[in-house]
């Protein structure tokens, strides 16, 4: 046995002793300065640990939470199609099916200032401040008609909120409740009292996945990734066929499908696209900026539009390469697509929705 | 895309072609096997050369053998999850290009030479880590399988999805390659934290998402990996490369992707994931939280209804895995009829703790209906329940931890599916 196979043996064995074994450091790493510990160490415990100074309301959180939030959560909080429901359900985890809500469910309060400050907006996340932060918990929490609109949330008031399901959890209890009844020797023969039956069968439902279509293509060698991505577009175009021209390049395209993930929690593109938290895109590319029915925009933006702005392909690369650079007061909370592959591809992408 | 087959077709179509293979296979040949007696193009001619493909994947031939993902489940794919087509595997190792992947924020690109690991929180000193330094330390070498908690989780209130892939694809099993979290806990000291029986450790990674998981220190002491490799060669970046945490036996979305914190805490964060989600809510409303360990579980990987039998009778391998979070599997019986006898089946290794174990039935098929279910047993004694056992405890809700035996109904043309049974 080697010695530190010996060393680390040892160590085990005395793993849990209230004194830790003293192991022979390696010397390897550096310290952590505290700014990069500070920067990094954003965790909210559930005693509140972590709680920044700040405030906010649930009538400053519904405006925020119109805007960041409510594209996939709903305008209240009552989450659209597959997009979780952060609202309602109150006293139904017992039914058939529980609805498991922030409101409903959630046994800490700090969990969901830890997940919306750390983890969101979708696909921007870390962005809100503290203020925003505790005015969209504020918000979440007004729509679970847990707290009234003028309660100012804040470290102060954060434990006067009292969560419907804080005391709804025990530890797993498997060990206790299972393991006893779910061992020893099993049965071999004759274990049914009576002969056995089919009682339900899965292709009455019919739910499971065909082998077809893109994601199948998705695992095919290369060069028919391209072909089987280019498609949607492909057949988008079709229904425009002034647009399909020798010039529309379908495997940039399928590239900009993909450079479109970071876009899509904010805008819709194809049939039966609605505004959200940013304008529908078909037709974008070459069109008049502004001119989307129904959509509210920037001053910023309605003042270049005024002024004529067109989005040209090249004044599209622009605004998306440094959005608030280009448009200084743009709505648009984006950082950017810094290389220019991705700025050409997502532009192409967006023809394939007419232009 | 359109020429191709659906599945349902293909089963068919395939079964058809099995049963005439059949012919040819049991009786004596009539006339002589072109494949035989003609050269072939690939007998005469040259095949590619090296380097035609530096790193190489599968062959075309075996195209269908890929990770599928269910897209009614979820609302997008960044966060989501796809299958491992286990029906299609054998032997124990999940190659890492068809292992399934789970992300909450989508799979990063981080570099090597962008990563850095900090541990904080109650330590000595507070370290930061470069990718470099690790490769420094001690490392050891393991096979685990990593299971998500939700796996088997749509069939909870009846038989749902069609296929082994489908029901039980959200595992995978690699050998990893890395260096104790016991390692790197000790290399930033814990004298500071003082009576480890009640600290923690809270990772989180460096994604959108961070997947905030809370750890006791007793596990993070024993046997969970900082690990940068996998079945030989780095992590792919669905599966967190540079670096992710392994965590033996336990469900994966403690397996930390990207990991770049640990921070030595005196109680548990309670993040979203071990609070909303990935907690088990019993009939009566009460939920279960910290149901950390995967238990014992198996199921029949072929025939399934992605494999059906295409032989007809004769001899039939039948084939499955088995693994358990609490250890190693001792042994897994079968049965034909839904459950009523069971025989022992052969595992292929003895098991070892935490991994997938395969095991094998060689029997003879006499072309009746089967109910083939399998039934794992680990070193602690534990019986994998039924599913009416499961559901007299924990009722319909639970969404994790679904461990139930599996039922495929066999039927006499070799098609397989998906049911319950009384």
């Amino acid at each position: 046995m080697s010695k530190f196979l010996k060393s680390t043996a040892i160590l085990a064995a005395l793993s849990l002793s209230a004194t830790p074994v003293l192991a022979e450091k390696m010397g390897l790493g550096r310290a952590a300065l505290p700014e990069e510990v500070a920067a990094w160490n954003g965790e909210i415990s559930a005693d509140g640990t972590g709680l920044p100074e700040g405030s906010g309301d649930a009538i400053v959180g519904e405006e925020i939470f119109a805007t960041k939030c409510a594209a996939c959560h709903g305008d209240f909080a009552e989450g659209i199609d597959n997009w979780p429901k952060l609202a309602g359900g109150a006293d139904t985890l017992d039914h058939d099916d529980p609805l498991k809500t922030v409101g409903s469910y959630w046994p800490y309060l700090s969990t969901a200032y830890d997940y919306i400050k750390r983890s969101m907006p979708y696909g921007n996340a870390g962005t809100l401040t503290d203020d925003e932060t505790y005015a969209i918990v504020a918000y979440i929490l007004y729509s679970n008609d847990l707290i009234e609109d003028d309660f100012v949330l804040s470290k102060e008031t954060f434990f006067d909120v009292e969560m419907p399901n804080a005391d709804g959890f025990i530890v797993d209890d498997r060990a206790e409740a299972e393991y006893a009844i779910w061992s020893g020797e099993p049965c071999m023969e004759n274990c049914k009292p009576e002969p056995v039956k089919v009682t339900m069968r899965a292709m009455v439902l019919d739910v499971t996945p065909q082998e077809e279509g893109e994601e199948e293509a998705a695992a095919e060698p290369v060069q028919e990734v391209v072909v089987a991505q280019a498609e949607p577009a492909a057949e988008e175009g079709a229904a425009e066929p002034v647009v399909v021209t020798a010039a529309f390049d379908e495997a940039l395209a399928a590239e900009g499908e993909k450079v479109f993930r970071k876009c899509k929690s904010c805008h819709q593109v194809g049939e039966g696209a609605k505004n959200r938290v940013g304008p529908i895109l078909n037709a974008v590319v070459g069109a008049d900026a502004g001119a989307v029915d129904g959509f509210k925009y920037s001053k910023a933006l309605m003042e270049m539009a005024e002024g004529g702005l067109v989005w040209s392909e090249a004044e599209l690369a622009a605004f998306l390469e440094k959005p608030k650079a280009y448009m200084k007061g743009t709505k648009m909370s984006f950082a950017g697509l810094k290389k220019e592959e991705d700025q050409l591809a997502v532009i192409e992408y967006l023809k394939s929705f007419g232009n | 895309m359109t020429n191709k087959p659906s599945r349902r077709q293909f089963l068919t179509s395939s079964v058809a072609a099995g049963a005439a293979a059949t012919m040819a296979g049991t009786a004596n040949a009539q006339t002589p096997d072109p494949l035989i007696t003609e050269v072939q193009e690939w007998a005469q001619a040259f095949g590619d050369g090296v380097d035609e493909t530096p790193y190489g994947l599968p062959i075309k031939f075996e195209d269908d053998v890929v990770r599928r993902n269910v897209e009614w489940l979820t609302a997008d794919t960044v966060s989501s999850i796809n299958f491992t087509p286990i029906h299609a595997l054998d032997g124990t190792i999940t190659p890492q290009g068809c292992a399934f992947e789970r992300h909450h924020s989508g799979a990063i690109e981080l570099k090597k030479s962008d990563y850095r690991l900090m541990i904080n929180g109650l330590v000595d000193t507070p370290l930061v880590f470069t990718y470099a330094d690790l490769e420094r330390f001690p490392r050891e070498n393991h096979v685990y399988f990593c299971e998500c908690a939700a796996n088997t989780g749509m069939e909870w209130a009846g038989a749902q999805l069609n296929g082994a892939q489908f029901t039980h694809g959200m595992i995978h099993n690699m050998e990893y390659t890395g260096v104790p979290l016991r390692t790197l806990l000790e290399e930033a000291g814990l004298d500071t934290a003082g009576d480890l029986k009640d600290k923690w450790v809270f990772v989180e990674g460096a994604d959108a998402s961070s997947n905030g998981r809370s750890i006791p220190m007793e596990k993070a002491l024993d046997d969970c990996l900082i690990a940068f490799k996998a079945n030989g060669e780095a992590l792919r970046k669905e599966h967190g490369y540079p670096v992710r945490l392994v965590v033996p036996g336990w469900e994966g979305n403690m397996w930390v992707k990207w990991i770049r914190r640990i921070e030595v805490m005196d109680g548990p964060v309670e993040s979203r994931e071990e609070t909303s989600k990935y907690t088990d809510t019993l009939e009566d409303g009460t939920s279960r939280k910290w149901t950390w360990t995967m238990d014992a579980k198996s199921v029949v990987t072929s025939p399934s209804p992605q494999s059906p039998i295409t032989h007809g009778t004769g001899p039939l391998v039948i084939s499955g895995l088995a693994w358990s979070g609490n250890g190693a599997i001792t042994r897994v019986d079968v049965s034909k009829d839904g459950g009523m006898t069971w025989e022992t089946a052969r595992l292929a290794k003895e098991g070892e703790s935490k991994a997938l174990t395969r095991f094998y039935l060689d029997t003879e098929w006499d072309g009746s209906e089967m109910m083939l279910q399998s039934r794992a047993m680990d070193e602690t004694g534990y019986v994998q329940p039924t599913k009416t056992q499961l559901r007299e405890v924990r009722g319909l809700n639970s969404i994790y931890h679904n461990n139930c035996i599996q039922t495929w109904l066999v039927r006499s043309n070799g098609e397989a599916e998906n049911v319950e049974v009384s």
